[in-house]
């Protein structure tokens, strides 16, 4: 049984109550550190940071609207190995669901670790949360945040005088983390005033009657819940819209080719990409140094080569690699210098595949990813009806 | 299977594993089994280590369709390979076809040591169903 507990803002805005219940968090004798995101020192940026000393929670700002890049293969790098000591990790749903693909790929640990999801409202693409940060003061831009797409506990894709929120987090139908241990509510109720913290596995029940938070009423609970019901409904069909313009826009090999015209093989995407774990992709290998002589006799066959090449290849290797893992954070499209919309093409294939060995990707610890397991009698339709 | 010249000749690109296919394909050819002459077969240890990425290889460089073809289930050399490759074969099936690449010009099979017929057979009637589709999109236009 799930416990809601409340976090009673007060006055001081949700930054600093988010910060109040991390110092709680970090003073527990369970917490070795936290893992959260920062406001960099001298300012600018808000990147992930592996916080020990209560003293330097003053920076922490996890609730800021910046995603510059998906922690999850970080915190892999964190858990995987000889640990001495447990991590609060204070992550997007996203994050945490391509943690734990990373785990089921033993990239990872869930063993020392605590899984603190945010109820995520979405963030900016990395140039629209400059935009965004420009004329405020950096303690101030999450309150702002807040304020303008999460009026009252009701997330909202666009505010008046902001930029609207990253594509992808327009179309992500999961804004809570199934496999957190805790989640941190900020639907349903305006965080100004209240928000909660949810216990979803024993661990983090645990920590809560650590805490010594008090419950929530069951009124917090029911409103956090139609909350998320009307904003996974929203952005259900926003996906919907984006995944039909993106089947119309790729449906050849012509088309798919116009799609990713952009794309100069810079392979940022795969270096984003949290599920992109092989430390050397085939595609910086030594199989794509090509011989003079080869690039020749293919710009002769056609007629012309498009250079750099194989980036039609690149792409449809990389669907076929890792679309049973994609969790759909956006990274790759947040990473391209080009503006090539990869994010609505992987996320558009990626629900095609998962749906088709009915999985999905980073929901369920215990789910075997598809490519790795196989039933004696399945998929009888790719062999013709032959088992 | 007289094809006359005029008639289109599809290429078939087919990965077969070397303890079933690839020795039925033998078989067929050391009892002059007529077989269209469309295929380019390569010989791998295991279906299993067909990784999607030779399959869409084969189809960007201008192959007409890929075959994949292996041990009957119960029957792979390496206890499970044949299984693996059914699911990447799927995960392929549902992949290509988004971006235009007719289903039909992807087949997974199973062909056992002895089943010199079975090949032939294969072989002939893919090329026909191939032939039907006409070439692919990938050999007519320019892909980046």
């Amino acid at each position: 049984m799930a416990t809601t507990a409340k976090i009673e803002t007060g006055g001081q805005g949700p930054a600093e109550a988010m910060r109040e219940t991390l110092r709680m968090i970090l003073a527990d004798e369970a917490v070795s550190a936290v893992l959260t995101a920062r406001r960099t020192p001298g300012g600018g940026a808000v990147m992930p940071a592996l916080i020990a000393d209560p003293d330097r929670l003053d920076e922490a700002d996890p609730l800021a609207p910046a995603f510059p890049l998906n922690s999850a293969r970080l915190l892999g790098r964190l858990t995987r190995g000889e640990s001495r000591g447990m991590i609060a990790a204070v992550l997007r749903p996203c994050e945490i669901r391509a943690f734990v693909e990373l785990c089921k790929l033993n990239q990872g640990s869930m063993d020392n670790v605590l899984l603190l999801g945010l109820d995520c409202p979405g963030a900016f693409a990395n140039a629209g949360y400059r935009e965004f940060a420009l004329d405020r003061a950096p303690s101030g831009v999450s309150r702002d945040f807040l304020a303008a797409f999460l009026p009252g506990g009701a997330a909202v894709a666009e505010a008046e005088g902001a930029p609207p929120l990253a594509r992808a987090c327009r179309a992500c139908e999961h804004p809570t983390a199934r496999a957190a241990d805790c989640m941190i509510g900020l639907f349903g109720e305006d965080p100004e005033k209240v928000m909660t913290l949810v216990s979803q596995t024993p661990k983090g029940q645990a920590l809560i009657n650590r805490l010594g938070l008090p419950e929530a009423g069951r009124e917090l609970i029911e409103s956090r819940t139609a909350a998320l019901e009307t904003l996974i409904e929203t952005r259900t069909a926003y996906r919907d819209a984006m995944f039909e313009e993106t089947a119309k826009a790729t449906n050849g090999l012509e088309k798919l080719g116009a799609f990713l015209s952009g794309c100069v093989n810079c392979y940022n995407c795969r270096v984003a990409c949290p599920v992109c774990y092989c430390r050397e992709c085939v595609f910086v290998t030594d199989v794509f140094d090509h011989e003079p002589w080869e690039y020749l006799n293919w710009a002769g066959r056609k007629g012309a080569l498009k250079l750099p090449p194989d980036t039609l290849f690149y792409h449809l290797t990389r669907l076929a690699h890792m679309s049973a893992a994609c969790v759909g954070c956006g990274q790759c499209s947040n990473a391209c210098p080009n503006d090539v919309p990869v994010m609505e093409l992987f996320r558009m294939t990626a629900a095609g595949v998962q749906k088709a060995f009915g999985y999905e990707a980073g929901s369920d610890p215990e789910a075997p990813p598809p490519l790795s397991v196989f039933q004696e009698r399945e998929f009888s339709e790719v062999t013709g009806g032959v088992d | 299977m007289s094809a006359t010249s005029e008639e289109f000749q599809p290429t078939i690109v087919a990965f077969v594993c070397n303890w079933c296919t690839y020795t039925a394909a033998d078989l067929a050819g050391t009892a002059r089994m007529i077989q269209s002459p469309n295929v380019r077969l390569i010989r791998m240890m295991c279906t299993g280590m067909v990784d999607p990425k030779y399959v869409i290889k084969a189809l960007l460089s201008g192959a007409d369709a890929v075959l994949v073809s292996g041990c009957h289930p119960g029957d792979c050399h390496y206890i499970n390979g044949n299984y693996k490759a059914r699911r990447r074969m799927k995960l392929l099936k549902e992949i290509l076809p988004r971006f235009g690449i007719d289903e039909r010009r992807l087949k997974l099979t199973w062909v056992g040591a002895s089943e010199g017929n079975e090949f032939a057979a294969t072989i002939n009637e893919m090329t026909r169903l191939v032939r039907e589709l006409g070439p692919s999109e990938a050999a007519t236009t320019m892909v980046i």
